[in-house]
């Protein structure tokens, strides 16, 4: 590392590593230079002018964002020369610019508004006829309909170029005549695609969800958490009354630095659905009646207390959502234990929990999230890095461009708008077999032994690759997404994935299935004893009595088809929930429970730290926060250690901060790595499922947000196969086909996709569509519909 | 999308740059699609984009800046009239309009013969010839008095 530059800004000195600059070394002073195209995550254009600085012996003045620092140099941000420079452009700037402040959704929080107050004259010189742009269509998110508020500060097409990894905008034209537009006929289709809104500096690129509904002055803003994905976005969610109008991304340069995924923050529209639950329901004589919270609260701890009564306390079982909050996670377990039954769990999505008893700790990341840049080799084990982790993907793309190696073993194609260096596709069923191929490869390369169960394996050239970059790294990390915790040998997966990486001395991770992955593990959300039943376990032996919190069973779950046999045949479902979902057709209790805006509460991420956040607004209705209901309903059953006042200590009884980084291991032993020959494989002419859950459905508030719905990520579902896969069933594409597996069945419409694996076929769970079908991995067959 | 010949033609500007640099291509690319086709129609610049492995829109931004190319239907001829000043101050004020009433078209119009487009230019560094017309892109003229201009339409039949 070279010597510090020292240089003087305004007089004052300062000192900037060697690299920065004008703009870095004013910054770090807190000098505010006026800019509208720099942007400190994107890179350089100095297209706007607006940061020009007068330095010395320089002839003329300089852009601040894009001279470099040197020693030495003496900058000047508010000399005659740097002043008269900066309300030229100004002026220029607004020669163009509509002044429809009072009608833009804008105002009040545009960047031109408030440097136009500063540099900018009271009134225009100019007098000839403003220009005019067409309004463009992009897509449910992004309004582009006042184009002509258009600077051409290109920061949108450099977010699209540089963090979405997708170029889905562009500057048409030349000069005056430059336009920005997607390609002809296109919509901007990034998951990342609104933190477009929040870097136009002007009123071009606006929220169309919240067009026109409230001005920022109007919105009272608090923090919060994003209760979706793994990450713990944090979030400032702004409400006007009890409405949640807007959210926004809160900067946390550890975890989302400044951006939030669409679906942290669109997903607020499922809170204002029109099906939310605002009101306590019993069933009575077979139909649902609304009634009050005393007696909804009796009326389930005497179902409760029957059933246990009647049939043992194992005939009760609870449910919980990954989304949940710690406390509420906490209470919940807490409630059925003194019930007196461990069949308790919040990993709805798993199917082999044969790790269970043999992992040293609670899986997690593995290390910090910001970490994820520093690694220089990784291996990605079954991830929709995009869909299922908007923003971890980024931080991959940002590495890969660096000298990050990104290797992935999937099992479909989807492109992570990542660099990769190796993409191995293979079918659900050879996904032990791939890694135990990367096993042995990687043993061979390092000259070591294969471990036990590793034998007899010849080595392939995909396999080769990816071990070659992964012992060639000096930070290495193995990570096991999604796919891979949901794989029906989940257990073997990461044990191989262990293997790996004691060859190679990587770290093994996880990138988390939800919010609160972490979260329902610290609570002990998760059976316990010898006895207990996991969430597979608890609907394939159905219980007498279920607790569901805040979760769609046919939806929510790895195998739909049995959840909803499960809670349909069993004598008592409690339903605490946000929404009217179908647990109207089956529930004996329906509890209106809080969403995440509307009760304290806390996540721990995938990384391990525990976020708390208080509610936005006052509950909807008659809803109240869950861990109130679940106190006043574990009082009415007499289970004593319920005395919580507050959210914050059913926090810290749940878990302390302290306590959580000696809790977080992702070791594992006592797994056989051989996998049996033929094992999982699906008879000679079926074929296999691949399911994703999409970006959209994959919890009960985004499956409800309007706009979300919109998005070409919430099309209806399709089959897709390999073409020789197709060519062999008779089928091609665009064909309407049905697909069966077990008693269920889905009509949808077939796509072709040349790197699926043969003998295979995607279709998405999660979905209403697919709700009759079963796990999300096995055997269905297809057959050309009607 | 595009015949043999072109392809062949835009592998070899490919083949001048690093194999991870083919966008380079991409306006050698737009002129031979062009050659072909006539004009760039948003299929054409989606089958460039793909050849060369570079998003729609960028092939979309390099097309719309530059004159030369195409984005609708033209005539036969396209006659591209330069009016920056050195030309305008030369004459081209006076060949436009002489074109535009022998022709019966304004700029960016085709005749209704489909013969030819009328299309105003920027520079093309020829201002000692002033006033200048490109005709076809690839074809220069000088010194485009009402005489010239007739005498060339003459042979453009």
């Amino acid at each position: 590392m070279s010597a510090m530059l020292k240089l003087e800004v305004d007089g004052r000195e300062v000192e900037v590593p060697p690299g920065s600059t004008v703009m870095d070394a004013a910054t770090q002073l807190g000098i505010f230079v006026p800019h509208f195209c720099y942007h400190k995550k994107l890179s350089i254009a100095a297209n706007c002018r607006m940061c020009l600085v007068h330095v010395e012996k320089a002839p003329k003045p300089l852009p601040a964002c894009a001279t470099p620092a040197t020693e030495g140099m003496k900058v000047w941000t508010q000399s005659a020369q740097a002043k008269q420079a900066q309300n030229g452009v100004m002026e220029l700037l607004l020669i163009n610019h509509p002044l429809d402040c009072p009608i833009c959704d804008q105002g009040g929080e545009c960047q031109l508004q408030d440097i136009a107050v500063g540099y900018g004259a009271s009134e225009s010189r100019y007098t000839e006829p403003k220009r005019v742009v067409m309004h463009k269509s992009m897509g449910a998110l992004i309004s582009a309909e006042e184009m002509t508020r258009c600077i051409h500060c290109t920061r949108c097409v450099r977010f699209g170029q540089e963090i979405a990894g997708v170029m889905e905008l562009g500057m048409i034209g030349r000069g005056e005549h430059s336009e920005i537009v997607a390609f002809v006929g296109k919509s901007v289709d990034s998951e990342l695609s609104g933190n477009m809104i929040d870097i136009c500096p002007v009123g071009a690129l606006t929220s169309k969800p919240f067009r026109y509904s409230a001005r920022t002055w109007e919105l009272s803003r608090r923090k919060s958490v994003a209760p979706h994905d793994s990450l713990g976005s944090n979030l400032i969610v702004q409400s006007k009354g009890s409405t949640v109008m807007r959210v926004v991304p809160l900067e946390n340069e550890d975890l989302n630095e400044c951006w939030i995924s669409d679906r942290d923050r669109f997903s607020y529209e499922g809170l204002n659905a029109p099906d939310r639950l605002t009101q306590p329901m019993i069933r009575q004589g077979g139909t649902l009646k609304e009634v009050d919270w005393q007696t909804a609260l009796e009326h389930a701890a005497k179902l409760l207390s029957d059933v246990r009564d009647q049939h043992g306390a194992a005939a009760l079982g609870l449910l919980a959502s990954p989304q949940s909050t710690l406390e509420e996670l906490h209470l919940a377990q807490q409630l059925m234990r003194g019930l007196g039954s461990e069949n308790i769990d919040f990993r709805l999505r798993q199917r082999d929990f044969s790790a269970d008893g043999k992992r040293s700790g609670i899986p997690w990341l593995g290390m910090k999230v910001a970490d994820i840049g520093r690694l220089d080799r990784v291996l990605i084990i079954g991830s929709y890095l995009r869909k299922d982790h908007p923003l971890l993907a980024n931080r991959f793309r940002q590495a890969a461009k660096r000298n990050q190696e990104v290797n992935l073993v999937h099992v479909a194609s989807d492109d992570p708008l990542i660099k990769l260096k190796t993409k191995l596709v293979v079918a659900p069923s050879d996904l032990p077999a791939a890694l135990s191929r990367i096993v042995a490869a990687v043993a061979e390369l390092k000259k070591l032994p294969r471990p036990a169960g590793i034998t007899n394996l010849a080595i392939d050239e995909p396999s080769r690759a990816i071990a070659g970059s992964l012992v060639s790294g000096g930070s290495t990390a193995i990570f096991l997404g999604s796919t891979a915790e949901q794989h029906p040998e989940a257990a073997r997966l990461h044990a191989l994935a262990q293997e790996i990486a004691l060859l190679c001395g990587a770290k093994v991770g996880f990138f988390g299935t939800a919010a609160n992955s972490v979260g329902g593990y610290l609570a002990n959300c998760v059976p316990g004893g010898a006895k207990g039943l996991n969430a597979r376990a608890m609907l394939e032996a159905p219980r007498k009595a279920y607790v569901l919190l805040n979760l769609e069973p046919e939806l929510d779950c790895h195998d739909p088809a049995a959840a909803m046999r499960a809670v349909k045949s069993a004598d008592c479902v409690v339903a605490l929930s946000s929404f009217r979902t179908r647990a109207t057709e089956y529930a004996q209790v329906l509890l209106p429970v809080a969403p995440f805006t509307e009760t304290s509460g806390s996540f721990v991420n995938t990384e391990g730290i525990r976020q708390s956040f208080n509610a936005v607004v006052k509950p909807l209705g008659e809803a109240r926060p869950a861990w109130k209901v679940l106190r006043v309903l574990a009082n009415n059953l007499g289970i004593p250690g319920f005395d919580f006042d507050s959210s914050e200590s059913v926090r810290d009884v749940a878990c302390r901060t302290a306590d959580i980084p000696a809790r977080l291991d992702n070791g594992i032993s006592g797994i056989d790595l051989a996998t049996a020959a033929g094992a999982n494989q699906p008879a000679s002419n079926a074929l296999e499922r691949i399911a994703d859950v999409p970006i959209y459905f994959a919890d009960a508030i985004v499956r409800r947000a309007e706009s979300l719905q919109q998005t070409k990520d919430s099309r209806e579902p399709r089959a897709t196969m390999s073409p020789a896969t197709a060519a062999k069933l008779g089928l091609s594409s665009g064909d309407s086909v049905r697909v069966r597996q077990g008693d269920g069945e889905a009509v949808v419409v077939l796509n072709l996709d040349e790197e699926l694996p043969q003998n295979c076929v995607r279709l998405a769970t999660a979905h209403p569509a697919c709700s009759g079908l079963g796990p999300m991995f096995g055997e269905v067959s297809v057959e050309r519909a009607g | 999308m595009l015949n043999a010949q072109s392809l062949k033609i835009i592998d070899k500007a490919v083949a001048k740059y690093p194999p991870d640099q083919k966008q380079s291509a991409v306006m050698a690319a737009l002129a031979v699609a062009q050659d072909e086709k006539g004009w760039l129609s948003p299929e054409v610049m989606d089958f460039v984009a793909s050849y060369l492995d570079m998003p729609p829109v960028a092939v979309y931004e390099v097309a719309t800046f530059y004159g030369m190319y195409n984005l609708s239907p033209v005539g036969k001829y396209k006659l591209c009239l330069c009016t920056n000043l050195p030309c305008a101050l030369s004459g081209a004020v006076e060949a436009a309009e002489h074109l535009k009433k022998k022709l019966g078209v304004d700029f960016n119009e085709t005749t209704a013969d489909g013969r030819f487009t009328l299309k105003e230019g920027e520079c093309f560094g020829a201002c000692g010839d002033a006033p200048v017309m490109l005709v076809n892109n690839k074809r220069m003229e000088s010194f485009m008095t009402p005489e010239s201009l007739d005498k060339l339409l003459a042979e453009l039949k």
